[in-house]
């Protein structure tokens, strides 16, 4: 599918003197949800902004359905609709009204009946006259995404749709984000919840200082760096491997209570069958097996890690 | 031109004054009334007439220019700051619309609201004086240009703040001192001769001067020079929020 977001070397140097991006290139196909998944203070939101106009770029180029976001500002930005991670929202103002100026303010002319849908799907019109004050926090949310999406934008961004939400807000939230999804809105959603990625996004990015580390298809992410570890229980401590075991990838774990077998899962042989048949001819007696698998979580935590001990390698050399 | 978002943003804007209308519109007549009482009867009976024109009559002009600035100044940069205040300042800076349109809303809307309070003291003060304006039509351009060029100015001082006491900062140690000290209440000319040097470097005595010569047919000084200066003034001010907008400075880190 053709890329609706085409987001070339973006850099971004703020003032201080901070490189909050440090060229990140990246394309989004139409319809697809893509999760950016970082710390804080990975450059998620500057992307963001950036992408929207919030922010200007340093370098680097932004294109949005074929049109570039600087020089053709007008045509790239009706197409994207912005869902704040802050609650941004005047306190005075009624729904139906603050949903309505977000349409005009994008150029659309009024039409009440594309609000009424609008509240409706996101369960607000029964709150359709009341103050943004008086509502709850989740509902204040849901204002947000209505407001992104009154100028029936393309592509909706979510910065940490659910920062700070609980845990059945959070499921409503994702289903509001698969209906987007079914009615052929492209979603880029940041967020540090490795379960939210998991849970709704096609494909994942993971960004950590400015820099985008990869950018998978969710699955192939997860077959390509997931492992999985077996956990050989034994009814009698070892003080060390056994010698006849010491070709499997092996370790000594809970004080020689049970052996630790780590191996891949795409792999066309597990070595499961050989090591099992190899502990009971070492004499070694099972009392348990379990396996384990990494979730993206691992290998987040994981590709997080390595990028900041190269970092301190590189700062190390130049010290 | 995205008309449809400057048509919105101006609503917006024009609904928070009709919230508060009634404040809007019952302070202005209440402190007009009082100036009239302290200056018009009190005072006034005991000052001689000014340039031939009693002085109650002499004031108005200087009373609506007073409140049209400060109006103005403190509409507009509230405006622009409140969305900057809460955040939501992100929609304006994402929608499609350039620097253009997002100015002639908000300023559109602050200048409305400052000429819709000048024509009510004006209004009020035709209650207790008489008045003849020997100009209209200039009458209405200073007034507009008036309204527009300091809305202006407060458009600008409401993206530099970055607080509200900054907010407040400027119109109370700047605007204030010089509209007082613009002639709104006296003719320059009854100053002593330094002091009317002096005088002339404040640029509301020409918005003054040439809003009174509509009103009486008199000025402190010439009216070209009044219309140059407010002209140059609302240019200047557009000139600042265009490098603004460009350079995203105060609002795109």
């Amino acid at each position: 599918m053709a890329a609706i977001l085409s987001i070339r070397d973006l850099r971004k140097i703020y003032d201080g003197g901070f490189e909050a991006l440090k060229g990140v290139s990246l394309d989004i196909e139409e319809g697809e949800i893509l999760a950016l998944l970082g710390p804080n203070g990975a450059g998620k939101t500057t992307l963001i902004s950036t992408i929207c106009g919030i922010t200007t770029a340093s370098s680097g180029s932004v294109s949005v359905g074929g049109f570039d976001n600087v020089t053709e500002f007008r045509a790239a930005r009706s197409l994207i609709g912005l869902v704040p991670q802050e609650i941004t929202l005047e306190p005075f103002a009624k729904v139906h009204d603050t949903v309505s100026f977000s349409r005009g303010l994008f150029g659309k002319p009024a039409d009440p009946a594309r609000i009424e849908e609008v509240l409706r799907k996101l369960s607000l019109w029964d709150k359709r006259d009341a103050k943004i004050m008086e509502l709850s926090g989740g509902m204040k949310r849901r204002v947000l995404i209505a407001k992104a999406l009154a100028h029936d934008p393309r592509i909706l961004f979510l910065d940490e749709p659910t920062a700070g939400v609980d845990v059945e807000l959070r499921k409503d939230m994702w289903e509001i984000v698969a209906e987007l999804k079914a009615s052929g809105v492209t979603i880029i959603l940041t967020t540090h919840y490795i379960e939210e990625a998991e849970a709704i996004a096609d494909r994942v990015g993971v960004i950590t200082g400015g820099e985008l580390l990869l950018v998978e298809k969710k699955e192939q992410l997860m077959a390509r760096m997931g492992q999985k570890q077996l956990e050989v229980q034994l009814t009698a401590p070892v003080s060390e491997i056994p010698a006849a075991l010491s070709q499997h990838n092996l370790q000594l774990v809970n004080g020689g209570d049970a052996l630790l077998y780590t191996y891949d899962t795409r792999a066309e042989r597990t070595g499961i069958t050989t090591l099992l048949n190899d502990v009971a001819q070492a004499g070694l007696v099972l009392a348990d097996v379990q396996t384990r698998e990494s979730s993206l979580e691992d290998i987040f935590v994981g590709l997080v890690s390595q990028g900041a001990a190269s970092d301190g390698a590189v700062s190390g050399d130049a010290a | 031109m995205n008309w449809t978002a400057v048509a919105t943003i101006y609503r917006a804007e024009m609904a928070r004054f009709w919230r508060t209308f009634m404040q809007s519109f019952i302070s202005p007549v209440l402190s007009t009334s009082l100036y009239f009482v302290v200056f018009g009867s009190a005072i006034g009976s005991r000052i001689q007439e000014v340039d031939g024109v009693e002085y109650g009559a002499f004031i108005v002009p200087g009373l609506i220019m007073l409140s049209v600035i400060t109006q103005s100044i403190s509409n507009a940069s509230f405006g622009i700051y409140f969305p900057k205040f809460i955040g939501n300042i992100y929609e304006i800076l994402s929608a499609p619309i350039n620097f253009l349109e997002v100015v002639a809303g908000f300023v559109g809307a602050a200048a409305t609201k400052s000429l819709f309070i000048g024509v009510v003291i004006l209004a009020t003060a035709s209650l207790f004086v008489d008045l003849s304006i020997q100009h209209p039509i200039a009458m209405v351009a200073f007034l507009v240009l008036t309204c527009l060029s300091f809305s202006l100015m407060g458009f600008i001082i409401g993206i530099w703040a970055g607080n509200f006491e900054q907010l407040q900062l400027v119109p109370l140690l700047v605007v204030t001192p010089l509209v007082f000290l613009g002639g709104s209440f006296y003719s320059i000319s009854m100053l002593p001769p330094v002091w009317q040097a002096v005088t002339l470097f404040n640029p509301v005595v020409y918005l003054v001067s040439g809003f009174r010569w509509a009103f009486f047919g008199q000025a402190d000084v010439p009216v070209l020079l009044s219309l140059c200066a407010i002209g140059g003034f609302t240019l200047a001010c557009i000139g600042v929020i265009w490098w603004i907008f460009k350079t995203g400075w105060r609002i795109r880190a």
